[in-house]
């Protein structure tokens, strides 16, 4: 079989500190979370950097946050009891439709996350919440800017955190079939102010601020629907690519913006 | 570099490259019951199991698995000998390729899940490809072994 990647060292180091280490001290050091979309591509990697034995493999809960660090899996998020009650189960909702549970069983939340991939369901999902990266030199990061600007240097995601509001949230996707990539994924959470979240545009998932600012300035109602909805077609650009045009992912999106609106019991009577 | 692990209760060290992935380790030392077919993390044929949850092993370097519990199809025999007759009774065995990967699949589900519904057990197999039988039958085998381990623990 021929490998598409390269690896010449492979190291699990102990603490991040020393994860830190062996990323900056060479150019083409890679930390490495689940490897499963590495896998996919062709990369030549000097050294590996499994963050196994770093700590970063729990979800926890204190007062008002939840913390979930960047190794914890796919899988993890499916069958966590804390994550279970907040948000409508929104989290664990957003990746259950990722390919299989073998898959993931391995993708990990850092993996993810640090590597803003424009087609991630879990994205989009953290994107309606109070979220917020930690980074091991960037400090803590609002998952919002993270994910438009990344990280200005070589960093290491510990684990992301994200506060306990109550909101009500919904995530919705289009697949062609089951456990494929999803052509658009959204998300939408209320608690006093509305926010919605639109990804794979196939474009990185961002904000619909103006219909945000829209809704919140008028309420949403089944009178004023389409035309927040017209706000939001509007101001959030979509592409095309193999999986469906920029016309189609616009037609499904007020589809599934108004689902989800319905599910969490957004729109008023 | 060396690979210390425990596959199907027995202590290995193994020589493997740090860039190597897990099913042709595997293959190589000889547990031809894992499948090889995609080797993208889609159609599932490779399904292990690591510390006792399914994984792709096609997506997951050899490497990752130091210190862990390995288990393949070889290290649950009889369990899968009787699921194998379930899925041969309902007709879903025809070219076989992919039975390795579902049964390992399928132990999964039974340890996560206690009674499945039906969408439960689809959610479960999602990461499993049969390009022959279209799952109806699978899902039917998979029921009938269930009832079948339900009724038995019911007469102990």
């Amino acid at each position: 079989m021929i490998n598409l990647i390269t690896i010449k060292n492979y190291v699990v180091p102990q603490t991040v500190e020393e994860a830190y280490g062996y990323l900056t001290s060479n150019k083409a050091s890679t930390i490495f979370g689940g490897g499963a979309f590495i896998r996919m591509g062709s990369k030549n990697i000097s050294t590996a950097i499994d963050l196994s034995k770093c700590g970063l493999n729990n979800i926890t809960e204190s007062d008002d946050s939840i913390e979930i660090g960047a190794m914890v899996t796919f899988g993890d998020l499916e069958s966590s009891t804390i994550l279970k009650n907040h948000f409508n189960n929104l989290l664990a909702i957003s990746v259950k439709d990722i390919v299989g549970i073998q898959m993931r069983n391995i993708v990990t939340v850092g993996g993810t996350v640090y590597s803003r991939y424009g087609f991630s369901d879990f994205i989009t999902a953290l994107m309606v919440l109070d979220a917020k990266v930690k980074l091991h030199k960037g400090g803590l990061v609002p998952i919002e800017l993270f994910i438009t600007d990344g990280s200005k240097e070589k960093d290491i995601l510990e684990y992301i955190t994200i506060k306990k509001d109550n909101r009500r949230a919904s995530f919705k996707s289009m697949r062609n079939s089951k456990g494929d990539y999803a052509i658009l994924n959204i998300a939408v959470s209320k608690k006093e102010n509305m926010c919605i979240a639109v990804g794979a545009r196939p474009g990185r998932a961002i904000l619909a601020k103006k219909t945000m600012e829209y809704i919140n300035e008028n309420g949403i109602n089944l009178d004023n629907l389409e035309e927040a909805l017209d706000v939001l077609t509007e101001e959030v650009k979509f592409g095309s690519n193999s999986r469906g045009s920029s016309q189609y992912r616009e037609k499904i999106c007020r589809t599934l913006i108004k689902r989800a609106l319905k599910e969490a019991d957004c729109l008023e009577a | 570099m060396k690979l210390n692990a425990r596959i199907n209760g027995i202590k290995v060290s193994l020589e493997i490259s740090p860039d190597e992935f897990l099913v042709d380790t595997l293959r190589r030392n000889g547990y031809l019951g894992v499948k090889q077919g995609c080797d993208t993390g889609t159609c599932g044929v490779c399904t292990i199991h690591v510390d006792g949850k399914a994984v792709l092993s096609c997506v997951l370097l050899s490497a990752k698995v130091e210190g862990r519990e390995i288990t393949t199809i070889e290290g649950v025999q009889n369990e899968a000998k009787v699921i194998g007759k379930y899925l041969v009774d309902e007709g879903v065995d025809q070219c076989g390729y992919c039975s390795s990967g579902t049964i390992m699949s399928i132990l999964y589900l039974e340890k996560s899940i206690a009674n499945p519904t039906d969408e439960e057990i689809l959610h479960y197999l999602n990461g499993n490809l049969c390009r022959c039988t279209g799952y109806t039958g699978q899902l039917r085998a998979i029921k009938k072994y269930m009832e079948g381990k339900y009724n038995e623990n019911c007469k102990q």
